[in-house]
């Protein structure tokens, strides 16, 4: 956490979220990140060795539910609200570079 | 199975796999919309499913167990597990991620046995959602490369998965088929998944690399589509062959997803990995950790069936067949090795008890309709040469149209009455006369003669007489 977050950085995680910052947003962005950050070197500064680390705020665990079906929504009425649908599809736009 | 191909100049092949399953719950991972094959597009969604804006997931507690299962029966250590989500832009995920397990997997460190006590290590097998399945149209391969557009069904998104990693421990495209298969056997054994690679509930990325012993390892290839056991063996091969190509041609490999081909039998570029790791993967805020107590894991433990590799060893000693063979491979993981011990408990043959279940019974499932009493008298009856080979198939078939029967009647109904050894050595001793030259030429050792002398005394049996026991009583009588 010692190095300040870089225009760089900033310029990359905005492309992997699809953001597109003008330069002036960028270097807004980039300058409230680091305040952020700055809070997390008030957490470095503390001794934590003992504590375990947390994943939830939450004192809970094992939230489960039965494996029983319950009825799926409306095709028709869930297709109504796609901006584009075909043959119980939904329709979209080619995409490329990413198949999983 | 077929031979392996060794690489030339002493290239080593490197395989890994990633093998993801579909479980065989009712429902989906994290919602309660149904997870079934085949059902009209975009019938089984709901709100988690979609994405939309304030549905929370919940974990679903018969996919956590099978999931449990899978890592048990593959001699995992089961441990508290937390869940992330893997974060990409790509339509057949609406939420725009992938809830995954990263750094806390449920099931970690195993290992799977393949024949000749070949050990491959298990380094995960996590839980994971399945996503939408896209289909692309337009352009001229169907395939998204220069598609015009796409369609999107979700009734696989949110299906559970577990994706299974084994280390880098594979050593020959036959190990790598073994292990697959082995794999798959002990999905069905356990219940987890149908594990059927044609419909997609089985599907296997290969990890291919190259080196020379010695050396650390190469620059790996990851390949997909890999939709068949043969397929796996098919595109190790001609990966391992392109990567040593390359490289001896003086080009370096990159590390890359390639696509394999079944038609052509290439693999080829899908993309580069230049963007890895960028998923930005941070816990799920909307799951908490899942932590299975011991109980937990003894009782899943405990309720595990008997696994293939103890069932096959159990059936060879049962009927004397090859515990690493065809047959008993191909029995057990039809779950039929209870039925074959119960039709040897029934005083039949136990080799052609194996065997008739193996060549016979393909669509009967675990418990065949055909009562075990009567498989075991048909193998007696061809044992005891009531029967000839021939015969005993054409009963058997009978046996299995009609769900069972008196065998023995179905015998003389087809009048497939016994010749006895006598009348069968009467008709050997008048073919021995009326084909001198035949015979003596097989009492000179030509062994090719043998099959005529056989063929006309089967004739002139009019197929009653069994084709080994004339075979038995040449021989004898071969000076």
């Amino acid at each position: 956490m010692a190095e300040k977050i870089s225009k760089e950085t900033v310029v990359k995680v905005s492309r992997l979220a699809r953001l597109s910052l003008t330069t002036e947003e960028t270097e807004r962005m980039t300058a409230q990140l680091a305040g952020m950050l700055e809070h997390f070197r008030d957490i470095d500064a503390l001794d934590l060795a003992s504590v375990e680390p947390m994943t939830q705020p939450y004192p809970l665990k094992n939230v489960l539910r039965k494996d029983v079906e319950l009825p799926s929504l409306d095709r028709d009425e869930v297709l109504g609200q796609a901006p584009s649908a075909e043959s119980g599809r939904f329709r979209v736009p080619p995409t490329i570079g990413f198949d999983v | 199975m077929s031979e392996v191909t060794a690489l030339p100049n002493g290239w080593q092949l490197i395989v890994g796999l990633e093998v993801h399953v579909e479980l065989a719950t009712k429902t989906k991972m994290f919602s309660a919309s149904a997870n079934r094959f085949g059902d009209e597009p975009n019938t089984n969604i709901d709100p988690v499913t979609l994405g939309l804006p304030g549905a929370l997931p919940v974990l679903n507690q018969h996919a956590i167990e099978l999931a449990m299962r899978i890592g048990l029966a593959l001699n995992c250590k089961v441990q508290p597990c937390t869940f992330h989500r893997k974060n990409y832009f790509y339509p057949d995920l609406p939420k725009a991620f992938q809830i995954t397990q990263y750094d806390h997997p449920l099931n970690v460190d195993g290992h799977l046995m393949l024949p000749g006590d070949v050990c491959i290590g298990i380094e995960r097998a996590h839980l994971e959602e399945d996503t939408g399945k896209s289909t692309h149209f337009g352009g001229s391969s169907g395939r998204i490369h220069g598609s015009d557009y796409s369609l999107i069904d979700f009734n696989r998104a949110g299906v559970p998965l577990v994706e299974i990693v084994s280390r880098p421990d594979i050593r020959t495209s036959e190990q790598a088929r073994q292990y697959v298969a082995e794999l798959r056997s002990i999905l069905l054994a356990v219940g987890a998944s149908d594990a059927k690679m044609e419909e997609g509930s089985m599907r296997c990325d290969v990890n291919v690399s190259v080196h020379k012993p010695g050396t650390p390892f190469g620059t790996r290839c990851e390949i997909k589509n890999v939709n068949s056991i043969r397929s796996v063996g098919r595109a190790i091969d001609y990966e391992s062959r392109r990567q040593v190509d390359v490289i001896e041609g003086g080009g370096t490999i990159r590390q890359e997803t390639r696509h394999w081909d079944d038609a052509t039998g290439r693999t080829e570029t899908l993309r580069t990995k230049e963007d890895a790791d960028d998923y930005r993967y941070f816990l799920e805020p909307d799951l908490v950790p899942l932590v299975p107590d011991q109980s937990w894991i003894d009782a899943v433990r405990a309720a595990l069936p008997k696994l293939p590799a103890a069932r096959r060893q159990s059936l060879s000693e049962l009927c004397g067949v090859d515990k690493d063979g065809e047959s008993a491979f191909v029995v057990v993981e039809r779950g039929q090795d209870d039925y074959v011990a119960a039709v040897v408990a029934a005083g039949g043959d136990p080799r052609r008890a194996v065997v008739y279940v193996q060549q016979a019974f393909a669509e009967q499932g675990a418990t065949p309709k055909v009562p075990a009493k009567d498989l075991a008298a048909l193998t007696i009856l061809e044992r005891d040469s009531k029967v000839t080979s021939t015969q005993a198939k054409t009963l058997l078939t009978d046996l299995i149209e009609a769900g069972g029967g008196d065998v023995a009647a179905m015998a003389s109904k087809r009048g497939f009455e016994a010749l006895d050894t006598s009348a069968v050595e009467a008709m050997v001793d008048a073919a021995i006369a009326a084909e001198p030259g035949a015979w003596q030429k097989y009492c000179n050792g030509e062994e090719k003669a043998l099959g005529a002398l056989v063929g006309a005394i089967m004739k002139s049996s009019k197929g009653k007489a069994d084709g080994k026991v004339i075979t038995a009583l040449l021989q004898a009588k071969r000076p």
